[in-house]
């Protein structure tokens, strides 16, 4: 199977400093052998992509407690698309009301989760996911 | 397989067992203990919720009090029973319900209905630009404005938020650390504008800059400069705002970002010793300062362990503060308190069972001798709170006030064996931990390697799996569970986006309407003294940013002169 690692930003975007839940959930993805990096409290969206990019994720999870996600998490997902990384798995969670969940899984979030969620279900997700894109990575081109 | 702990210090293969003409011998301990090792227990294990293990039954060995020394009378040293001599016969506790969203003017009518429903004092709870120190217009504010409070950037907009609210009379209390001197300013500025004398006004400023590098986040500049700040806003109050509690020493953020109870109480305490030491430093008598430090607590889910964390901390504090820090007077001794119910133990699931969380966690700070007391309203893990769950918050505090009797007796708890040594356990436990932060150079140092904060990390982490693995239960979340993707029935809060926009417009009419000249005057002046030795007379910052609030000068504005003289913050990388 594919023994390259799976690469995730865990990332704070805004002036929120609640850092529970993601510095919780950095500290279970690595419990389940991926490669985290977290960034810090207080990025900008450009701060985000700009990580992403230099430490080539593949994942970048987003963790927002202040309710600036409408504003914040559209502007991160622009920033990774001007570099080029727009096809990173998207994901993220904290304090969002649920329609506001669905608008931004339709506006290129995988999926975000809501306080209560199992840092396993998280882990396993994230793993699915990926071994889907790896998979079709090293599936030869033209055999659809 | 549960794993009881033993009863008392015999091991459960207790030799006690006899029969026959034996047992009339046996004492009714013994038999109890016999009884007990045949018994079936649950399963499960039986612990504190911070994960101490509990016995079934404490008896008096097990709670060693010497009644003078260490429990006392309430209003008496070492207060362990309270700091009043009548406790709540004299006086209930202040409901204070945090309240602040949107604009200055909406905040302003919430602050009215709350009073109108019997509370007793505001509490101010600021968006996260305000409480970073960003005017509304700043890039960084942009999606923020008004979301998790009430967007202060101005002189002005302090004067809307407290429209019609009689400031000599109301005491308020505001959530605000790194730049919560000029959040002060801007109040007392707004009360002398309204004719009212600083030394009239009452309330509360958080000011409290250790906790946030260990556990809020929400800081302004770098450490020693924001105790600098602090010391000034102690010393400028003690002789203009007496009645200003310059400093809430506040745990509930420790505990909130995943600490013990233990940890809550241990770190708190000594913040609270640093912020002493800083004021004896800075040239002031320990009992000029001391009386106007308070404590802000958490009161989480286990009862009789948070019920115990307040005594214990009433205890430790007095102790200190007379026998360590030589105060002499007793109001230095006193560690009075404010408590908010958890906001981490409501779930999102189910959120209507979160009444009922809360009205348990109000009813152990009632038994432990609060002074005041928010209990969160049940929407909380969704939005900002509606009037009508705002509502039931503060009826939950009227209902243990009023109808349960339980606030008729000083103490009531005091005196049961479990509770006291819960209290001492408490209290060792916090005595390990200054112990080990004294090894490590003290607060400080501590903060700029990460301890503190990789401590609570763990604890958080560890009760995170203890959830996961269902050690603990969470009903809603992995007990008792209902369809995860149902939706809440219940309405949400919304802020309107346009708030934001008024604010930028409002801010930008302000500048144009301003004297430039003055008011680049007011920030040079903060500048000089920011730059100058903070113990010479003229250099407090506090007087300058009194001064800055009345040119006008905003919160951005002075926020940008402190931080380009005093310098960012780094956060140690701890993960």
């Amino acid at each position: 199977m594919n023994e390259r690692k799976i690469r995730v930003l865990v990332a704070k975007p805004g002036l929120d400093g609640h850092d529970r839940g993601a510095k919780t959930v950095a500290a279970v993805l690595r419990d389940h052998g991926m490669e985290v990096i977290y960034t810090g409290l207080h990025q900008t969206p450009e701060m985000i992509a700009e990580a992403a990019l230099q430490e080539d994720v593949d994942v970048v999870g987003l963790s927002i407690l202040s309710g600036a996600h409408m504003t914040l998490f559209p502007r991160v997902r622009a920033e990774l698309e001007k570099r080029g990384i727009g096809n990173v798995l998207l994901t993220g969670g904290g304090i969002i009301p649920a329609e506001d969940m669905q608008a931004l899984e339709q506006g290129g979030f995988a999926k975000l989760f809501g306080p209560g969620t199992p840092t396993d279900a998280i882990a396993t997700w994230i793993r699915q996911q990926m071994e889907k894109r790896f998979a079709a990575e090293a599936a030869p081109r033209g055999t659809r | 397989m549960s794993q009881p702990v033993p009863p008392q210090s015999s091991a459960r293969d207790s030799t006690a067992r006899a029969t026959g003409a034996g047992r009339a011998q046996l004492s009714a301990r013994q038999l109890w203990e016999e009884a007990w090792q045949v018994a079936q227990m649950r399963e499960g294990r039986f612990t504190t919720l911070s994960d101490t293990p509990l016995k079934p039954l404490y008896l008096p060995a097990d709670a060693p009090v010497e009644y003078e020394r260490d429990l006392g009378y309430p209003g008496q040293f070492p207060y362990t029973r309270g700091v009043h001599p009548t406790m709540y016969r004299g006086r209930l506790w202040t409901m204070r319900q945090f309240a602040g969203f949107g604009t200055a003017a909406q905040t302003n009518q919430r602050f009215k209905y709350l009073l109108e429903h019997g509370q007793t004092g505001l509490s101010v709870a600021f968006d996260f630009p305000t409480l970073m120190g960003y005017d509304s217009d700043h890039e960084y504010a942009r999606g923020e404005v008004g979301q998790v409070g009430v967007a202060i950037s101005s002189l002005e907009d302090m004067q809307t938020l407290m429209d019609g609210i009689p400031m000599a009379e109301v005491s308020t209390s505001m959530t605000i650390n790194g730049p919560a001197p000029i959040l002060l300013a801007f109040y007392i500025a707004c009360g002398e504008r309204a004719g009212v004398d600083p030394a009239q006004l009452r309330g509360t400023v958080q000011n409290d800059i250790l906790k946030e590098y260990q556990a809020q986040h929400a800081w302004l500049v770098d450490v020693e400069p924001a105790l600098r700040m602090i010391t000034d806003v102690m010393s400028h109050c003690a002789v203009k705002v007496p009645q200003w509690n310059t400093i809430s020493i506040s745990g509930y953020h420790i505990r909130e970002a995943g600490s013990t109870a233990a940890q809550e109480l241990a770190f708190t305490l000594a913040n609270g010793m640093e912020y002493v030491r800083r004021g004896v430093a800075a040239g002031m008598s320990v009992d000029e300062f001391a009386p106007r430090l308070s404590f802000f607590f958490d009161s989480h889910l286990d009862f009789f362990e948070e019920i115990a964390k307040f005594r214990a901390a009433r205890r430790i504090w007095a102790r200190k503060m007379r026998n360590e820090f030589g105060a002499k007077n007793p109001r230095s001794w006193m560690l009075r308190f404010h408590t908010q119910t958890a906001g981490v133990s409501l779930t999102a699931q189910q959120p209507e069972n979160n009444i009922v969380r809360t009205a348990v966690e109000a009813l152990a700070a009632v038994l432990g001798g609060t002074q005041s007391l928010h209990t969160n309203s049940m929407d909380e893990t969704l939005a900002l709170p509606t009037e009508k769950s705002v509502k039931i918050a503060l009826r939950t505090q009227q209902l243990l006030a009023e109808e349960h009797e339980v606030a008729h007796v000083a103490d009531p708890l005091g005196g049961s064996y479990f509770v006291e040594a819960e209290t001492n356990r408490l209290e060792a436990d916090a005595e390990r931990y200054f112990l080990e932060i004294e090894r490590r150079g003290g607060v400080v140092p501590c903060i700029k390697a990460g301890y503190i904060q990789r401590e609570i990390h763990r604890s958080a982490v560890a009760y995170q799996q203890a959830v996961e693995e269902g050690r603990k239960k969470v009903v809603g979340v992995n007990a008792y569970v209902e369809d995860l993707h149902a939706k809440p029935e219940i309405e949400l809060l919304r802020i309107d986006p346009s708030v934001e926009a008024e604010q930028c417009e409002r801010l930008a009419r302000l500048r144009a309407r301003r004297d430039a000249k003055k008011a680049k005057a007011a920030l040079d002046a903060i500048r000089d003294a920011a730059k100058g030795n903070p113990n010479e007379s003229g250099n407090n910052l506090l007087e300058r940013f009194v001064a800055a609030a009345h040119a006008d000068c905003t919160l951005g504005e002075i926020a940008d002169v402190l931080r380009a003289e005093f310098g960012h913050y780094k956060e140690p990388k701890i993960l």
